[in-house]
């Protein structure tokens, strides 16, 4: 089974002595490649059709909000932290960043770009919403509640004083320069440290 | 019917080792009726210790001696089960305080060879794992792949953990809590009034008299019944109908279908319950808080713990031993670095459902048992 691009690129770049925690885990895809290579992974996944089936898969899983329960875990509890296509769900992406630094001094961020420009396009020219491969739910449906851009996320991180380690940007399956990144990529993930 | 129950032979072993106990007291020695299956492998490392609940007893999966019913959970033990006998040496032994062979209340008094009756002394969840930990040296395992346990059960597999990390790869608890909240002492006080309000049960020494509290032990089985499912099972099961008429009787007959099942399940506990067994034991369960040796923090409890996997599950219709316990379980885990997994599952058939059809729990337990097999 392959892993999605973004995961992949994650689960690459743990190290394998490390302790993670994966927030909104899903089934345990990612923790699975993770354990694969030794890291000692757990999750935190707020849907329990998606914990059991990790449980089942025989990994370590809470059931539980990364709003609120990002809280129950100590300081440096981990090497490293996930949060995959998720900061743009939570209710307070800027508290939910704070905490996952508090738990590890190192924490992966990806999100959804909206900048990309099919976004921009759909906006300028449609006037809607934009649906697109990466961002594909209508807008009243979608759990995406604040949509975020490479920009805004870079603000973010200085804004906060957080250190901004490594970045990948991915233009579908392939990985798009920096430069560009603004426009050309859908996703990006961010490395980031105290 | 109490001397019929104390009449049944059940495997057992008589530990001739002093047990001391939490309230001070020693028992010079305990006997422990037991149940295993499927084969215990060479380096003796795939035991699975399951501990059962307040009424359950060590025929997990073997038909009741007294009953002749289906052992208690059959659906989930067994070859190719998820707690699978073909893989695992499963052990099930009656809790310390019991009617089924294990040493209790009706355990006859060394010195005059009368059932000791309530001069047995008091006994906590901890005394419970206590005296299992002695069984298994006495079987010679040294370390359990796992321990398993729904409700009471779940407490003895916390209990394992806090005092005994080192004996345990896993625990798997299911609708249980680390202490007992109010309410669930207040429900048990009902119980135990109830027997002891019945004029049979005479300070507990009814053991071969013709006559025996079942009165009072119906009445805490239909109290503590009520409890055990959820308020959503009983109407869809009932609702308000009537038990074999059309109309009311204006009486105080068992109008109602649900009266009638509790008459039912409360008199036919006392075939195969023991009333003084179920005052020990309920008052087990209501001493039972892990935190309390630890000012009120459950992690002081879980310190020795962590290398120790947990898998937790609750149920969302569960009100007895809700969510939010579990919860406070798996914060104090996290709290010391454990890998505890936690799931609240959507059943109907409230605290009652880890014994029940729901088949999300069988993939849990399978699946939490197959972690850390190599």
């Amino acid at each position: 089974m392959k892993l999605r691009p973004d995961l992949a690129i994650i689960a690459d770049a743990v190290p394998s002595t490390a302790r993670v925690l994966d927030v909104g885990c899903g089934d345990g895809e990612l923790m699975a490649a993770l354990r694969d290579k030794g890291v000692d992974a757990r999750g935190l996944e707020i849907d329990p059709d998606n914990v059991t089936a990790a449980i089942a898969r025989g990994q370590s899983v809470v059931q539980g909000d990364a709003n609120r329960d990002l809280a129950d875990y100590p300081d440096d509890a981990f090497d490293y932290a996930i949060l995959s296509q998720t900061l743009q769900t939570t209710e307070r992406p800027d508290k939910v960043v704070d905490e996952l630094l508090r738990i590890a001094p190192r924490a992966f961020v990806s999100f959804p770009n909206f900048a990309h420009w099919r976004v921009r396009l759909a906006l300028l020219w449609g006037g809607r919403m934009p649906v697109t491969r990466s961002i594909p739910i209508a807008w009243y449906e979608t759990p995406n509640i604040h949509h975020v851009t490479v920009s805004d996320f870079r603000d973010l991180v200085r804004a906060k004083g957080i250190k901004v380690e490594r970045v990948w940007h991915l233009s579908g399956d392939r990985p798009t320069s920096d430069a560009a990144a603004s426009w050309r990529a859908e996703h990006a993930i961010f490395l980031i440290s105290r | 019917m109490a001397s019929l129950l104390h009449d049944i032979r059940h495997h057992s072993v008589t530990i001739a080792a002093p047990l001391p106990l939490d309230s001070g007291q020693v028992l010079p020695s305990v006997t422990i009726a037991y149940q295993s299956y499927g084969a215990l492998n060479a380096d003796r490392s795939n035991a699975v210790l399951i501990c059962h609940a307040l009424t359950g007893d060590q025929y997990v999966a073997s038909d009741h001696p007294a009953t002749g019913k289906p052992g208690w959970w059959a659906r989930m033990v067994g070859p190719g089960k998820p707690i699978d006998t073909d893989r695992f040496h499963v052990i099930c032994a009656n809790v310390l305080g019991s009617c089924m062979g294990t040493s209790g209340p009706a355990t006859p008094d060394a010195a005059t060879g009368a059932p000791l009756g309530m001069a047995f002394p008091v006994i906590t969840i901890t005394d419970m794992v206590r005296a299992q930990a002695m069984l298994l040296d006495h079987l010679g395992i040294a370390r359990l792949h796992a321990v398993v346990g729904g409700s009471m059960g779940g407490m003895q597999t916390l209990a394992w953990a806090a005092f005994y990390p080192e004996r345990l790869a896993s625990a798997l608890v299911i609708a249980s809590a680390a202490r007992h909240s109010a309410q669930n002492i207040a429900f048990h006080e009902v119980g135990r009034q109830a027997i002891m309000a019945d004029p049979d049960w005479r300070d507990g020494q009814y053991y071969g008299s013709a006559r025996a509290p079942t009165k009072g032990l119906a009445v805490a089985r239909m109290a503590a019944h009520i409890t055990y499912l959820s308020e959503e099972g009983l109407t869809e099961k009932f609702g308000r109908r009537l038990q074999a008429r059309d109309i009311k009787s204006f009486g105080f007959d068992a109008d109602f279908q649900v009266e009638s099942y509790l008459r039912h399940q409360g008199l036919a506990f006392t075939d195969r319950f023991d009333a003084n067994a179920y005052l020990y034991i309920t008052r087990a369960m209501d001493y039972f808080d892990l935190a309390e040796p630890h000012d009120g923090r459950l992690a002081g409890a879980f310190a020795g713990a962590k290398d120790v996997r947990f898998t937790l599950v609750s149920f969302d219709t569960d009100w007895l031993y809700p969510t939010s316990e579990s919860r406070r379980i798996v914060q104090a885990l996290q709290s010391v670095g454990a890998a505890a997994s936690f799931v609240e599952l959507s059943a109907p058939f409230g605290h009652d459902s880890f014994l029940l059809d729901v088949p999300a729990l069988d993939r849990l337990v399978a699946g939490s048992l197959r972690a850390g097999l190599a």
